[in-house]
């Protein structure tokens, strides 16, 4: 048995199939293809939840993604655990765990409950007035409190071992919604020839068909058509049928979001098979048939487990085949409760009465309800209800009069309208226009290439939606291209016409304020708040919005918009349209994180960039440092060292014997064409002209404010070919900025950029063995100071592998830079380290390179330059060409602040102790003991121990620094004052003979 | 230990095995040469005589001589591969015209996408419309793939070439073999 409340022969589910699952600990069993509603329905539990701000006792409302009381937590283990999911969406699959939410220490009985007594004193806006001062304690105290008590569910601590997937696609048409009007708008666009993308976040196609078993197509039954109308869909190789995907986001030009639940349903999923799927898809024609959703009576004490949508009544019966209750009253002011209440009724389901606010059913109800035996009430209302975890009783009195009767019951079905779905036409930017004769809002203005058809046009008859659609199919792939066969329109019947509907607060639902008629059930809000909400001077729709938080919550109002609106125009004494809807925003319904990140987590949320020489340097045990998306070798720590003692070791090393260093991360553009030399003179402050093939030059460019932007050697290779290098992190931004000005600004010269970044691998080795080292492995070039100088480069067989070697140095030391291609670069490495053995030389890391430059006072762009230093500021004037007529940054420069005296300039830093290392970033004062705020000469830009000089050293930016050389300025630190003394940037070898060596 | 001073030997981005999984293989693609040539239009016609191609003028498309592809990237730019790697810039020394040629055969690396998902897969991270009336045989693009830069090169009705910077080859294989598990 699957339920006591199942009734024989009703629903679609097969009775064989079953999947057992819990509920908070309790074991039911369910039917496959049974919602956890459904189940929980089946085995009479209407209690599934407990609400954000009273905790009153809260059952399911509705059969749909609107639901929203019914938040469950849905887990397979303890790391696969979700919260917040709606329990008439999640299918139930063997094994299945389920939790309430929002409850303390039980779901029955819930200590939060007191908020509920306590509920005068929580009127909307509570908070906002409540927990004013004082301030700090809102962040510390009262918003850590009020989320705690307040809520829904709680996030998994665990990391979510389950993958998710993404998937663009292109279409010419996309049918969002598979109910009787996507289906043949899908079918009529299909058969024409288009490509079709139909949508459906059911498992099941069908939509209202689930439900409406009076509906008829084509001679058979609505849902029947809607399988076989699935089916021909499915065969079809231009369509793709994706259920289970709810289309959650419209974005420009017909870019639509979706999320499809893959594995969300399958006890146990292929362990390949991602959980959601994130489809992104850009359609040239988008036809919207959403439908419409129920809305709930607003009447007092309307939240008691047990009442819920007439419509989800109705799809709990007939599709699921489950009765929500025994004795069932149904209050409504919508002709569609009726058949609600007469299917009930046929299935053995005792209908206590149907209360009508309305004086006037729509035509042929009140006889079928005679015939039926059913007892009408028309023109009354229902003014109370009681039961504390179930609805036991309504109190219905007429409209306008005081004469109570009160029905028992264990179930109450209310329906005041349905309100047309436009959350996607509104998102696609539609402007949505009011329709007082219905009183709705349908789509009006159309932004994008878009339609919308059936009930969420406002389209109600079914002949009428068949027809609209098959049309809108027809006219939609044709406007995409395709004007193929016509599809006859299907022929569909309902049995009875529905009209009516209401929207706002019924009868007896206040005015006063202490009548708890419930709007907006996840966010607490009642009639009473609203009307506050106009009293205390919200005029504004969406400052009502945010005051009483009514449609804030995350079911976003689907069900209590349209009465919050209503309510609000009525107390401001405004017409509906006046007033206005809030904005529709994504998503249309939640979605998870998962979903949206997709397979970017782990080691692929972002790529890692590794050099060729990687594997080798791992197996030397390097450290690496992350530079940018770069994996670069830090430090190469021996047995027993630390990173200090290791690069104290590398800096050493390289200055006595040699070092090898990994560059090849380093920008390389090669700049070809017979203007190569004309364009970079352009690009760079200094003169190319001079520069002769095989030699090089070190070269800074600028942006055009005239300030520093990267540097870098550049050698020429031949007359119209140059070999540029660039800072590691700059080299795509370099790369950019000197193509936009060679399409922009230098279009006439013929020269083109290439990238080559990665086509080299790039050894440099520097100290005075470095020749030494580097001889043996090189043909065809003398290596001698004479025929190879300093600053000299040369096309050349490396370890019998074509190279590009250059004679250039970055730590002051006699220097090359070998440059092989990518797939060498590991095996050249290797033999740059056995060369290397018996000199006692070793590799070093970054942090050694960053030691030996600075030692030097050579300067890294990006550290010691901040965006807003000159070449002059950077102590680097001799480096731009002061007889060159243009080049970028040239205006810049000229500009009153940037050659005006005492601008920051780098200067060197000699701390008064030797053995103390400042703090990069550390500001720099005149004196130490000034009131404070203290004037800023500048700050620490690098700062190191320098081993080879035997003491700490450091480079800074101090405002007219150059003027202050051997002047005493101060360092204030949170625990003691540093003294420095300014010093030139050269801290070893000052004279600069060994680059020559 | 081999002698160091011995010829190099090459270590490629990517290990030579194949993965993927029953709908779409994933193969890294051997050795081969690549120039990044630009180019005016006047000179389309010596450059492809030197190549043995005719360069295509058309956007995004690719020329096929053999083993030697040259793939539109822009007006005045081609991606040139040669499977059997063949020299190419010599081959272009004489053509007489205006021209750079770059060797960037260690920059690329590339990744053989093959198999009836292979579309499905390469959707993943990448949102070109891959439908053969949009993208045919012969069709090329530089795009996107999550988040590296790739050329994308349809080779057959199945089968696709994906190049990208040889760093990044590890990451976009990555991707492709999560992709592939799925479709």
């Amino acid at each position: 048995m699957t339920g006591a409340n199942r009734i024989a022969g009703a629903g679609r589910l097969t009775p064989a199939k079953t999947a057992r699952f819990s509920f908070d600990g309790r074991s039911y069993t369910a039917l496959a293809g049974d919602t956890v509603a459904s189940a929980l329905l089946a085995n009479g539990v209407h209690l599934m939840g407990r609400s954000f701000k009273y905790h009153r006792p809260r059952g399911v409302v509705s059969a749909g993604p609107e639901e929203p009381n019914a938040l469950i937590n849905v887990s397979r283990d303890t790391a696969r655990s979700q919260p917040n999911v709606r329990a008439t969406v999640q299918e139930v699959f063997d094994g299945m765990k389920v939790g309430s939410q929002n409850r303390y220490p039980s779901l029955s009985f819930d200590l939060g409950g007191v908020n509920d007594a306590l509920s005068p004193f929580f009127a909307a806006g509570f908070y906002y007035k409540t927990f004013m001062w004082p301030k700090q304690a809102w962040a510390s105290i009262y918003e850590p409190r009020i989320r705690e008590a307040a809520g829904l569910g709680v996030s998994p601590t665990e990391e979510d071992p389950d993958h998710y997937a993404c998937r663009y696609a292109h279409c010419d048409v996309l049918v969002i919604g598979g109910g009787a009007a996507g289906l043949a708008a899908a079918r009529a666009a299909a058969l024409s020839g288009a490509s079709v993308i139909l949508a459906d976040e059911q498992p099941e196609l069908g939509g209202a068909l689930h439900f409406d078993t009076g509906a008829e197509i084509d001679g058979q039954n609505g849902y029947a058509w809607a399988q076989k109308t699935a089916r021909e869909l499915v065969g079809m190789e231009n369509v793709t049928l994706l259920s289970r995907t709810t289309a959650f986001g419209y974005y420009a030009q017909n870019f639509v979001a979706m999320a499809e639940r893959v594995t969300d349903h399958i006890s146990r999923p292929e362990a390949n098979a991602p959980r959601e799927r994130l489809w992104q898809v850009r359609a040239k024609r988008v036809i919207i048939a959403t439908g419409s959703i129920e809305r709930h009576m607003v009447f007092a004490d309307n939240d008691r487990p047990g009442i819920l949508l007439a419509s989800a009544a109705r799809t709990y019966l007939n599709h699921f085949g489950v009765a929500v209750g025994r004795k069932v009253g149904v209050y409504t002011a919508h002709d569609s409760a009726y058949e609600a209440a007469f299917d009930l009724k046929r299935a053995g389901v005792s209908i206590v009465a149907i209360i009508d606010s309305r004086m006037r059913p729509g035509e042929g109800l009140l006889e079928q309800a005679r015939s039926l035996g059913i007892e009408v009430f028309t023109d009354h209302a229902v003014i109370a209800t009681s039961g504390r975890l179930r609805v036991a009783s309504m109190t219905v009195v007429p409209n306008g009069g005081s004469a109570k009767r009160k029905f028992t019951i264990d179930a109450l079905i209310t329906s005041s309208g349905w309100t047309p779905s436009v959350h996607m036409f509104s998102q696609s930017r539609g402007k949505v226009a009011y329709d007082a004769a219905t009183g709705r809002f349908l789509p009006g203005h159309y932004v994008q290439d878009c339609v919308s058809v059936g009930t969420c046009n406002g389209t109600d008859d079914l002949q009428a939606i068949l027809e609209e659609a098959t049309a809108a199919g027809v006219k939609m792939a044709a406007e995409s291209g395709h004007d193929g066969a016509a599809a006859a329109t299907p022929a569909g019947r309902n049995l009875f016409a529905w009209t009516g509907g209401m929207a706002g607060a019924a009868y007896g639902a206040g005015p006063d304020d202490s009548v708890k008629a419930f709007v907006d059930f996840q966010n607490d809000v009642c009639a009473k708040d609203i009307r506050l909400a106009v009293r205390e001077g919200m005029h504004s729709i969406e400052h009502i919005k945010r005051f009483t938080t009514n449609g804030m919550a995350t079911d976003q109002g689907k069900l209590s918009n349209l009465h919050g609106l209503a309510i609000a125009a009525e107390a401001l004494g405004r017409g509906i349209p006046e007033v206005g809807l809030t904005t529709f925003r994504a998503p249309y319904t939640p979605v998870t994180f998962g979903t949206l990140i997709g397979h970017a987590r782990g080691d692929i949320f972002d790529p890692t960039r590794k050099t060729p020489m990687h594997a080798v340097e791992e197996a030397n045990g390097a450290a690496f440092e992350d530079v940018g998306q770069w994996k670069r070798a830090w430090y190469y720590p021996r047995a027993g060292e630390d990173m200090h003692a290791a690069v104290n070791r590398e800096c050493r090393t390289v200055r006595t014997s040699a070092g090898y260093f990994n560059a090849s991360t380093l920008g390389k553009i090669e700049v070809v064409g017979p203007d190569a030399a004309a364009f970079l003179n352009l690009i760079y402050t200094n003169s190319w002209d001079t520069l002769k093939p095989g030699r090089c030059r070190y070269g800074i460019m600028l942006r055009e404010d005239g300030f520093v932007y990267d540097d870098g050697v550049v050698g020429r290779i031949a007359e119209d070919r140059f070999h540029v290098t660039t800072t590691t992190g700059g080299a795509p931004r370099v790369m950019h900025h000197m193509e936009d000005y060679l399409q922009t600004e230098f279009p006439h010269l013929d020269v083109w950029l290439t990238s080559t970044t990665e086509q080299w691998a790039v050894i440099a080795v520097q100290g005075p063995k470095a020749r030494e080292i580097v001889a043996p492995l090189v043909e065809g070039v003398d290596l001698s100071n004479e025929a190879f100088p300093h600053m000299s480069v040369a096309e050349a067989k490396v370890c019998g592998v074509p190279a590009r070697l250059f004679r250039v140095s970055f730590t002051g030391e006699l220097g090359y830079e070998i440059n092989v291609p990518a797939d060498y670069g590991a095996a050249v490495w290797e033999a740059v380290a056995k060369a290397a053995e018996p000199f006692g030389a070793c590799p070093y890391g970054t942090e050694t390179m960053h030691v030996l430059r600075a030692e030097k006072g050579y300067i890294i762009v990006g550290q010691d330059t901040d965006g807003t230093l000159t070449p002059d500021d950077a102590g680097l004037a001799w480096a731009v060409g002061k007889k060159k007529p243009d080049f970028v940054g040239i205006r810049g420069l000229k500009r009153p602040d940037l050659i005006r005296e005492g601008r920051k300039q780098l200067v060197g830093l000699l701390t008064k102790d030797p053995n103390i290392v400042l703090e990069e970033g550390a500001q720099i004062v005149a004196d130490p003991n000034q009131p404070k705020p203290m004037t800023m000469l500048g700050h620490v830009t690098s700062a190191y121990w320098s081993e080879n000089a035997g003491r700490s050293i450091a480079l800074a930016v101090v405002a007219g620094g150059r003027a202050k050389l051997g002047q005493t300025l101060y360092v204030p630190m949170p625990d003691r004052t540093i003294a420095v003394e300014v010093s030139d940037m050269v801290f070893i070898d000052k004279e600069g003979g060994r680059i020559h060596g | 230990m081999a002698d160091p001073f011995a010829t190099a030997a090459r270590r490629p981005a990517l290990a030579a095995h194949a993965s993927g999984a029953a709908r779409a293989s994933l193969t890294p693609a051997g050795p081969a040469t690549r120039l990044s040539l630009r180019a005016k239009p006047e000179a389309v016609p010596a450059l492809s005589a030197a190549l043995g191609l005719d360069l295509p003028t058309q956007p995004k498309r690719a020329a096929r001589q053999g083993e030697r592809h040259a793939l539109w990237l822009g007006p005045d730019e081609w991606l040139v591969i040669d499977e059997s790697e063949a020299p190419l810039l010599q081959a272009l020394d004489g053509a007489g015209v205006l021209h750079s040629a770059v060797d960037i055969s260690h920059r690329n690396a590339a990744i053989l996408v093959s198999g009836a998902g292979a579309a499905a897969v390469l959707n993943s991270g990448c949102p070109l419309n891959l439908s053969p009336a949009v993208f045919p045989i012969g069709a090329c693009a530089r795009t996107v793939l999550s988040k590296a830069e790739i050329v994308l090169y349809r080779t057959g009705e199945t089968d696709f070439r994906v190049e990208c910077w040889r760093s990044f080859a590890p990451y976009v294989l990555a991707v492709l073999a999560e992709a592939a598990a799925e479709v």
